[in-house]
C-alpha cells in the first residue's frame, strides 16, 4: 500500500521524521518496503503565476508568448503550448532553477526566437493528475508569487507499506494513523466518518430495489442515492492525492470511491442508477457457465461458486471484484447509486483467483471484512459526493442484511501475558496499547476484559492474539534473551543414522569427491534415457500437477539422472575429468498415499582417476572397478557385512555392473553406464556410477562394534592358488573357501588372477591369501593342514578346480 | 709363543689400517680370525702347553683377539659410511620438477556444510534432530498449521501438487512449502516436552535469481509449559553468534504468520558494517540499516497444539516457539554468494571453494 505522508498528516502527525517513522512502524509490525518520492524533488521555483497577456508567437502557429506575474514585481516572458491558455487565469509556473519529476533542471529556454522564463504546467507535469489536455487553471483568489507547494501537493514523500495478510484494516490510511497513534502515542483525530452528512431519512431512497439472494456470499448490502450528478474532473488536491497512492484518476465519481476505499479500507462501487435495468439489483450466486462482460472488456464465465449482481437484463457486476460494462458511470450519467457492501471473503478469494482478477477491491474483500464498514464508508463518500459532484442525496439508506455482531469479548490474564513473553508487562501498559488499538478495555480480577473492534473482529478471536497485539507495540523490542530449560531429559544429537549418513558422505569427500546438490525435478523422458523398460521401478514416476516447465515435471526416481547433468554441464565446460556425489532422497510412486521417499547416496566418476603427472602421464580411466573401490569404502566406513554379486541394471553396461548386498537385502549398484545410456547426456567415455540407498546400508551397520581378541593369538598366513573355470567368479571361490575353512578361517580374499597358456584355455588361476586364527590358541600346522585339505577338495568337487602348482 | 703372536698383531693391525674397502677389509678378517687362520689355532693349542706358559700365552692371545675384533668393527663402521656417502652422491633428482601430488582434497556441497553447521549449534542447545517426507499431505502442510482455507499459499500458482488421489485423512498430496509439516508429525510422535529441528528440502512455484524451486530450510520447534519467547530470543541469538561471530545482535520484529501468535521476524546485526562508522549508508549487505533477516519465528499458535491434542499438547497448558530459517540465505550472507542458482548449477569450481 502506499501511503502519502501528508494524508498520515490529514489525522495524526507525530514528532518524528519520516525515517524514524518507518523504523517504528517496522518493529511494531508494519513493514515499510522503501519511502519514495511523488511529484517533483523540491518545491523551491513552483509558484503561483498570473497570466497578465497571452499573445501569438510571432513564428509559431502553436506557441503563445505569454507575460506572467509571478509575485517579483516584473512580469516575466513565458511561451506556452497549451491550446487553453489565456489572459486572466490563475496558472501553476515553474521558474528557471526549479527541478522537474523526472531531474531535469528547467533553464531559460529560446523557443522560435523567444527567450522564455519559465514554463506554465500541466497537471501531468507535476504528477497531479494524467491529463495533458492543457495547462492548469487555479483558484483566482492565490495572490502571485504564493508557492505552489502551499497549496498543491507537488512534491509528496511515500510510504510504500507491506500490509501482513491478517490487517485488511491497515489497507486504509486511517488504519494505518491508527497504528501510527499506538506506535508513537501521538494523538489521532476523530475518523473521517465520525459525522455523516447522509444519515437522514428513513428507509431505503426511492427508485431503487436490491434483493439478496444468497445472504451467505453477502452480509450486507448498502446504497445511497444521489441525483443531479456532474460527471467531471475532481479537483487538484484529490488528483494529486490519489496519484501519490498509486491511482490513475478517471472522474470525479470514480476517484470518490477510490479515495473512500483507500482512506477506510472498504472498497465501494458507483452504478449509473438510470442504466439498472428495471431499477432492480439481484444479489445471487452466479450459474454455472454464465458469462458476463467485466470492466476491463473481457467476456468472463462464471461458475456457481461465484458472487453477482444482476438487474433486468442479467448480470452487471462481479460482485465484490470487478464492475460490469453496462451500468458503469459515464460523462452523461446523472443519478448515481452508490453501493458499500462485504462480501464473503473466501468467495471473493476463490473468484478472483480462478478468474485471475486481483483487485483493489478483492485484495480487501477477500480477508472478510466487517459489515459495520459500510456505513463508515458510506458516509466519506456522501459527504464528498456532495461537495465534489454538486449531487443532492436522495433521503435514506437502503440497508440489507447484518449490520454487524456483538464485539466479542476475551479476559486477557497478567499472568499469561508474562508467561508467554517471559518478561513482565503491567496490566496498565496493556490496557493502554489495546485501547490506542482501538479496544476497549474494563478491569478483570486476573486481568482485563477486552471487546473487539470490528475491524480487527476477523483476526483477534483469542488471548494469543491480544498477547501478540501488547508485544508487537511493546515487548518484542525490548525482550531479554533467555534460554529455555531442557526438560525433555535427553541431550541434543544426531540420530545414529544420521551420523553414519554423515560418515558416508565425508568417506567419499576424504576420497577426493565432490559433493553436487541437484534437483529433485527431473523431465519425464528421465526413465527412457536411463533406458528402463515397461514395468522397471524407474517408470515408478512422482508426477507434478502443476509442473513450472516440462523438464521438471516429475520427481527423480534415480540419483543417476542429476549426476549425469551435472557431469555433462561441467564436461561441457571443460572438465572431463569428474568425481561427483550426491546425497539426498529418490521418489518413487508406491502402493501408499504418499511415494516412496528412500535416501540415496550416489557417486560418478569419469575420465582419469587421477591427474596426470610427468611420472604417471597416463593414469587409469575410471571403471566399474574404481566405482566398486568407493562402494567397498563407504559400506567399508559405516562397517557393513556385504557381498558383490554381477548384477544388471537397465543403464548400465551389462557386462560391467554389479550390486552389494546384506545377506539378501539388495543396498546397491555400480558399474558402468550403458554407452547408449551414455549418449543420452552426450559422453563417449565410460561413466562409472555407484547408487547405493543409505537408508537400507545405514539399517545394515552395527549400532556398536564389539571388541574381537586379535592378539592374545595371532593367526597363521597362507597362500592358495587354484585353477578354475573362467565363469566361476571370484567371489564365490572365496566364499567357498570361507564357507569350507568354517570358523578357523578368519579371512580369505582374491589377491592375483591369470588367465593364459600355463593354465589352459579357459581356465582362471585366481591366487587367495588365507588367514587362519582360533580365539582359544596359536595354531600349529598340524590345526590347519586338514582344513586347507577340505578347501581343496570342496573347490575340486563344488567348483571343478584344482590346485595350482 | 707370546712373540709370536705378537707379531701377528703388529701386522695384522697395520693392514687393517691400510685396509680400504668393506671387502678387503672382510678378508683380512678371515685372514687373521677365520677358522683357518693362525691366531684362533694358537688359542685352540694352548691346552697342550706347560701349565707354567699356558695362562700367559692364552690371555695374550685372547687380548690380542678381542683387539682386532673392535679394530675391524670400527674400521668396518668408517669404510661403510664412506662407501654409502659416495653412493647417495650419484643418486641424485632434479627437486625442481612437479610434485607427486597426492590424492585430492573432495568437499562437501556448501549447503551440506552449512546445514551441518547449523544442525551441530542446535544440538548443542539441546535440540535433537528429526526429518520428514518431502512429498507431503496437504493437511500437515496447511490444514494442521493454521492456514486459512483461503490461503493464497495454497494455490496451484504458488505451491506445487502432485498426481495422486486425494487421502480421505491427510487430503490432496504435495511438494512440502516448508519444513513445518514435521512440527506435526513430530508432535504426533512425542509427547511435551520437545526441542527439535527439521532440516530438509522444500519447494515453492518460484524462480528468479532470488528463489529457485527448491531450497532448503531448517525448522526450529520447542515446547513445553514455560518456553518463552525471550527464550526464542535468546536462542537465536546463540545461533546467530555461532554462526555469524559472538558479536552478534539479534532483533525481534512483529510479523505474521499463520502458525505461530505472536509472530516475528529475526534481525541479525550486520557483520560486515558493524565494526565501520555507526551508519555505513553504503554496507552492500545490510543497506544501511545494520540488520539482516534471516528467518520467520513466532510462539506456536495455540491452534497448531490444538491440532495434536490427542497426544498430549493442551493449548492452555503448554506453549513453546517456532522458526524456519532457509539454508541458501544462512550461506549466501555468510559466504557473500551473489545468486542462488549458483548452488544448484554444480560446477567444480563453484565446489572447491566450500565444505
Ligand atoms: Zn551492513
Amino acid at each position: 500500500m502506499q501511503l502519502p505522508l501528508s494524508w498520515l498528516h490529514d489525522y495524526i502527525r507525530p514528532e518524528i521524521d519520516v525515517r524514524q517513522l518507518a523504523d517504528r512502524l517496522a518493529m511494531t509490525g508494519t513493514e515499510v518496503d522503501r519511502i519514495t518520492h511523488h511529484g517533483v524533488p523540491a518545491a523551491d521555483g513552483f509558484v503561483v503565476g498570473k497570466v497578465l497577456t497571452a499573445e501569438p508567437h510571432p513564428d509559431a502557429d502553436r506557441l503563445r508568448v505569454c507575460s506572467v506575474e509571478v509575485g517579483d514585481g516584473e512580469p516575466r516572458t513565458i511561451v506556452c503550448g497549451a491550446p487553453n491558455v489565456a489572459a486572466g487565469q490563475t496558472v501553476a509556473v515553474a521558474c528557471p532553477g526549479a527541478v522537474m519529476p523526472d531531474g531535469t533542471k528547467l533553464g531559460k529556454a529560446k523557443l522560435r526566437g523567444v527567450v522564455s522564463l519559465g514554463m506554465i504546467l500541466a497537471e501531468d507535469e507535476l504528477g497531479l493528475g494524467a491529463g495533458h489536455r492543457g495547462i492548469m487553471i487555479l483558484d483566482d483568489a492565490l495572490a502571485a508569487g504564493t508557492p505552489l507547494g502551499d497549496v498543491l501537493p507537488i512534491s509528496e514523500e511515500v510510504l510504500e507499506l507491506e500490509i501482513t495478510p491478517n490487517r485488511p484494516d491497515c489497507l486504509g490510511v486511517y488504519g494505518v494513523a491508527r497504528e501510527v497513534h499506538a506506535a508513537t502515542g501521538a494523538p489521532l483525530a476523530p475518523a473521517p466518518w465520525s459525522e455523516d452528512p447522509g444519515a437522514i431519512g428513513e428507509g431505503a431512497p426511492a427508485g431503487i430495489e436490491v434483493v439478496v439472494e444468497s445472504p451467505e456470499l453477502c452480509p450486507r448490502f448498502t446504497g445511497r442515492v444521489f441525483e443531479g450528478v456532474t460527471i467531471g474532473d475532481s479537483p487538484l488536491w484529490l488528483k494529486g492525492r490519489l496519484m501519490a497512492a498509486g491511482q490513475r484518476p478517471i472522474n470525479n465519481v470514480v476517484d470518490i470511491t477510490n479515495y473512500v476505499m483507500l482512506l477506510t479500507g472498504h472498497p465501494l462501487h458507483a452504478f449509473d442508477l438510470d442504466r439498472i435495468a428495471g431499477g432492480r439489483l439481484v444479489v445471487r450466486a452466479a450459474g454455472d457457465g454464465e458469462t458476463m462482460a467485466t470492466l476491463d472488456g473481457q467476456e468472463r464465465i462464471l461458475d456457481a461458486g461465484m458472487c453477482l449482481i444482476a438487474d433486468g437484463d442479467g448480470p452487471t457486476s462481479l460482485a465484490g471484484v470487478m464492475g460490469g460494462q453496462r451500468s458503469e458511470v459515464e460523462q452523461d450519467t446523472t443519478r448515481v447509486l452508490l453501493e458499500v457492501a462485504t462480501w464473503d471473503g473466501p468467495s471473493i478469494h476463490r473468484t478472483a483467483s480462478r478468474l485471475g482478477l486481483r483487485s483493489e477491491a478483492s485484495a480487501r474483500f477477500e480477508k472478510g471484512l466487517a459489515p459495520e464498514g459500510c456505513m463508515e464508508a458510506q458516509a466519506v463518500a456522501t459527504r464528498l459526493m456532495l461537495e465534489l459532484t454538486g449531487a443532492r442525496l436522495v433521503p435514506g439508506t437502503l440497508d440489507v442484511g447484518s449490520a454487524g455482531v456483538q464485539a466479542p469479548v476475551i479476559r486477557l490474564r497478567d499472568a499469561r501475558v508474562s508467561g508467554l513473553l517471559g518478561t513482565e508487562i503491567p496490566r496498565a501498559r496493556s490496557a493502554e496499547i489495546l485501547t490506542a488499538l482501538g479496544f476497549i478495555c474494563s478491569e478483570a480480577q486476573d486481568g482485563l476484559d477486552v471487546s473487539v473492534p470490528h475491524w480487527r473482529r476477523g483476526e483477534v478471536t483469542r488471548e494469543a492474539d491480544l498477547i501478540e497485539e501488547v508485544a508487537r507495540i511493546d515487548g518484542v523490542d525490548a525482550l531479554p534473551a533467555t534460554l529455555p530449560l531442557n526438560r525433555t531429559g535427553l541431550p541434543g544429537r544426531l540420530a545414529h543414522a544420521q551420523r553414519l549418513r554423515r560418515r558416508a558422505e565425508d568417506t567419499l569427500a576424504g576420497l577426493g569427491l565432490l559433493e553436487i546438490v541437484g534437483w529433485s525435478f527431473a523431465a519425464p523422458d528421465l526413465p527412457d534415457r536411463l533406458l528402463a523398460p515397461v514395468g522397471d521401478p524407474l517408470r515408478d514416476l512422482v508426477v507434478l500437477e502443476n509442473p513450472m516447465s516440462a523438464e521438471q515435471s516429475v520427481l527423480r526416481s534415480s540419483m543417476a539422472g542429476s549426476l549425469l547433468d551435472a557431469a555433462a554441464f561441467n564436461r561441457d565446460r571443460g572438465q572431463p575429468d569428474l568425481a561427483i556425489f550426491e546425497s539426498g532422497a529418490v521418489y518413487r510412486r508406491g502402493g501408499g498415499a504418499l511415494p516412496e521417499e528412500h535416501h540415496a547416496l550416489g557417486a560418478l566418476l569419469t575420465g582419469a582417476v587421477r591427474t596426470a603427472t610427468w611420472a604417471e602421464p597416463d593414469p587409469p580411466r575410471a571403471d566399474v572397478f574404481a566405482v566398486k573401490g568407493l562402494a567397498e569404502a563407504v559400506l567399508g566406513a559405516l562397517r557393513v557385512p556385504f557381498t558383490v554379486r554381477a548384477g544388471e541394471r537397465p543403464f548400465l553396461h551389462p557386462g560391467r555392473a554389479g550390486e552389494m548386498l546384506s545377506g539378501e537385502v539388495v543396498l546397491g549398484v555400480f558399474g558402468e553406464l550403458h554407452p547408449a545410456a551414455a549418449a543420452n547426456w552426450g559422453f563417449e567415455e565410460p561413466v562409472a556410477l555407484l547408487l547405493l540407498d543409505l537408508g537400507k546400508a545405514i539399517a545394515a551397520a552395527p549400532e556398536v562394534p564389539a571388541y574381537a581378541d586379535l592378539t592374545t593369538f595371532p593367526g597363521m598366513r597362507q597362500d592358495l592358488a587354484v585353477i578354475v573355470s573362467e565363469d566361476v567368479p571370484a567371489a564365490q571361490v572365496a566364499e567357498l573357501v570361507r564357507r569350507t575353512g568354517g570358523e578357523l578361517v578368519a579371512h580369505a580374499e582374491v589377491f592375483d588372477v591369470y588367465r593364459g597358456e600355463q593354465v589352459g584355455e579357459g581356465r582362471t588361476s585366481l591366487a587367495l591369501h588365507l588367514e587362519f586364527r582360533a580365539a582359544d590358541r596359536t595354531l600349529t600346522d598340524d590345526d590347519v593342514a586338514p582344513v586347507r585339505e577340505r578347501i581343496v577338495a570342496a573347490i575340486r568337487d563344488e567348483l571343478g578346480g584344482e590346485l595350482r602348482g | 709363543m707370546i712373540e709370536r703372536i705378537g707379531q701377528i698383531r703388529a701386522e695384522a693391525e697395520a693392514a687393517i689400517c691400510a685396509a680400504g674397502t668393506t671387502a678387503g677389509l672382510e678378508e683380512l678378517r678371515v685372514r687373521y680370525l677365520g677358522r683357518k687362520a693362525e691366531l684362533p689355532n694358537l688359542l685352540r693349542g694352548v691346552a697342550e702347553l706347560d701349565p707354567q706358559e699356558r695362562g700367559a700365552v692364552g690371555r695374550a692371545a685372547n687380548e690380542t683377539r678381542q683387539a682386532l675384533e673392535t679394530l675391524i668393527t670400527d674400521r668396518g663402521a668408517q669404510l661403510e659410511l664412506g662407501e654409502l656417502r659416495e653412493r647417495l652422491a650419484g643418486d641424485r633428482v632434479d627437486v625442481t620438477l612437479p610434485a607427486t601430488p597426492p590424492a585430492p582434497v573432495g568437499r562437501l556441497h556448501l549447503l551440506t556444510a552449512t546445514r551441518r553447521e547449523i544442525e551441530d549449534v542446535f544440538c548443542g542447545l539441546g535440540f535433537t534432530v528429526v526429518e520428514g517426507p518431502e512429498v507431503e499431505f496437504v493437511h500437515y502442510n496447511f490444514d494442521a498449521l493454521n492456514h486459512d482455507p483461503a490461503h493464497p499459499a495454497r494455490a496451484r500458482t504458488d505451491t506445487f501438487y502432485v498426481e495422486a488421489p486425494a487421502d480421505p485423512h491427510g487430503g490432496e498430496v504435495l511438494l512440502r512449502t516448508h519444513t513445518s509439516p514435521m512440527q506435526i508429525r513430530a508432535m504426533e510422535q512425542q509427547p511435551p516436552p520437545i526441542a527439535i529441528i527439521v532440516p530438509g528440502r522444500v519447494y515453492r512455484r518460484d524462480s528468479d535469481a532470488t528463489h529457485t524451486p527448491q531450497f532448503h530450510q531448517i525448522e526450529g520447534l520447542a515446547v513445553g509449559e514455560d518456553v518463552t519467547l525471550a527464550d526464542l530470543k535468546g536462542t537465536l541469538l546463540a545461533f546467530a553468534k555461532a554462526i555469524f561471530g559472538d558479536e552478534r545482535e539479534i532483533r525481534l520484529r512483529p510479523h505474521f504468520f499463520p502458525f505461530t501468535e505472536p509472530s516475528v521476524e529475526a534481525d541479525v546485526s550486520c557483520f560486515m558494517c558493524a565494526d565501520a562508522d555507526a551508519h555505513a549508508p553504503r554496507c552492500p549487505l545490510c543497506k544501511g540499516t545494520g540488520w539482516l533477516e534471516i528467518l520467520g519465528s513466532g510462539m506456536v499458535d495455540p491452534n497448531v497444539l490444538g491440532a495434536v491434542r490427542e497426544h498430549g499438547y493442551d493449548p492452555e497448558r503448554h506453549q513453546g516457539f517456532a522458526f524456519g530459517l532457509g539454508v541458501e540465505r544462512i550461506a549466501m550472507l555468510k559466504h557473500a554468494v551473489p545468486d542462488l542458482r549458483l548452488f544448484y548449477d554444480n560446477d567444480l569450481r563453484f565446489l572447491r571453494q566450500f565444505g
